[in-house]
């Protein structure tokens, strides 16, 4: 899990150039780190990639926060 | 101006008058090129001719796994990712709508329009990485002012047109352009068996008086695919003579 939320976190980070403090689990792409909606689907995109799953779109629209994210990759890997 | 020297540009259809024109004038402005189509040893005389900075990679565009595949084996030729993405190919099945049978339609419309969409959400990944990239689609006077025998060409070449705009608004946040060309009457092996009769009807329609050629569609893609039409993007540029001023 800790893992999970660790790669997560360097996806977010990366991609959003957000400040490490802030991308915290309850942290949302959109209202706390200045994401938009293309943004979102990027980093879907990069978490399909990372941890080779497929995320459906119906999934992907309730991936707000990185908490979401790690939940949901979470269960999907097992981990 | 217009210097693109250090970008990659994959041509579709450069086995073509106009891909061909498309492909020389990208690579004099410095690009490297890699130019795809589904004859093979015209692409690769084409690639021989233009030397360093050319490659070319096949491909049938009316099979879907061949141009999904079609960014990555460009990518794996040129040895680095691409900011150009010039679609080009293109095909007639021209007939009366009365007798139009169903694969007239569904072939024009998976090679000139299906593969647009396929090719550029490929080739988007890379880009929208990069926060830059150039996609330009050739289509063609007809999709804007429609031409009797054509319905499933007109129908293709004005879907790249609304495509382009759509996924110019989604993108332009990137530094990605998306933007079309349309030709008119170009001087091409399919005009040169054109009749006096024929070409004397379709002169009297352009006030230029000529057909125009290869070269000049080319340097409207050198013009879109610089750094300096960054600002511009979901537009047609009309490269016809005048034939149509929309």
């Amino acid at each position: 899990m800790s893992d999970i939320l660790e790669r997560v976190r360097k996806i977010v980070i990366d991609h959003l150039d957000a400040d490490p403090d802030k991308v915290t689990e309850k942290a949302s792409f959109i209202d706390d780190l200045g994401a938009d909606s293309l943004d979102n689907v990027e980093l879907v995109m990069a978490f399909e990639e990372e941890f080779d799953i497929e995320i459906p779109d119906d999934a992907a629209e309730h991936i707000q926060t990185v908490g979401d994210a790690v939940k949901f990759i979470s269960e999907k890997t097992g981990g | 101006m217009f210097n693109l020297e250090g970008k990659t540009a994959l041509v579709t259809g450069a086995t073509g008058g106009i891909g061909g024109a498309v492909a020389r004038a990208l690579h004099a402005q410095g690009a490297k090129v890699v130019l795809s189509g589904t004859r093979e040893n015209v692409l690769s005389d084409l690639a021989g001719e233009l030397g360093d900075r050319a490659v070319f990679a096949a491909c049938n565009l009316s099979d879907a796994e061949s141009v999904d595949g079609l960014i990555e084996r460009a990518e794996a030729a040129a040895g680095q990712p691409l900011d150009i993405l010039v679609a080009n190919a293109g095909v007639t099945r021209d007939g009366l709508l009365m007798r139009m049978k169903d694969e007239d339609w569904s072939d024009v419309i998976k090679i000139n329009l299906e593969s647009y969409f396929r090719l550029s959400r490929a080739v988007l990944r890379g880009m929208m990485k990069r926060r830059t990239g150039r996609i330009i689609g050739v289509t063609s006077v007809v999709g804007v002012t429609g031409n009797a025998g054509q319905t499933n060409y007109s129908a293709s070449k004005a879907g790249m047109i609304g495509f382009s705009k759509s996924l110019a608004q989604e993108v332009a946040s990137r530094g990605i352009t998306v933007n079309c060309i349309a030709p008119g009457f170009i001087a091409s092996p399919m005009t040169d068996v054109l009749n006096e009769q024929q070409r004397a009807a379709i002169m009297a329609n352009i006030p230029a008086g000529r057909l125009g050629s290869g070269e000049e569609i080319a340097a409207a893609a050198v013009y879109l695919a610089s750094d300096e039409a960054a600002y511009v993007t979901g537009q047609t540029l009309h490269v016809n003579g005048g034939m149509a001023m929309i």
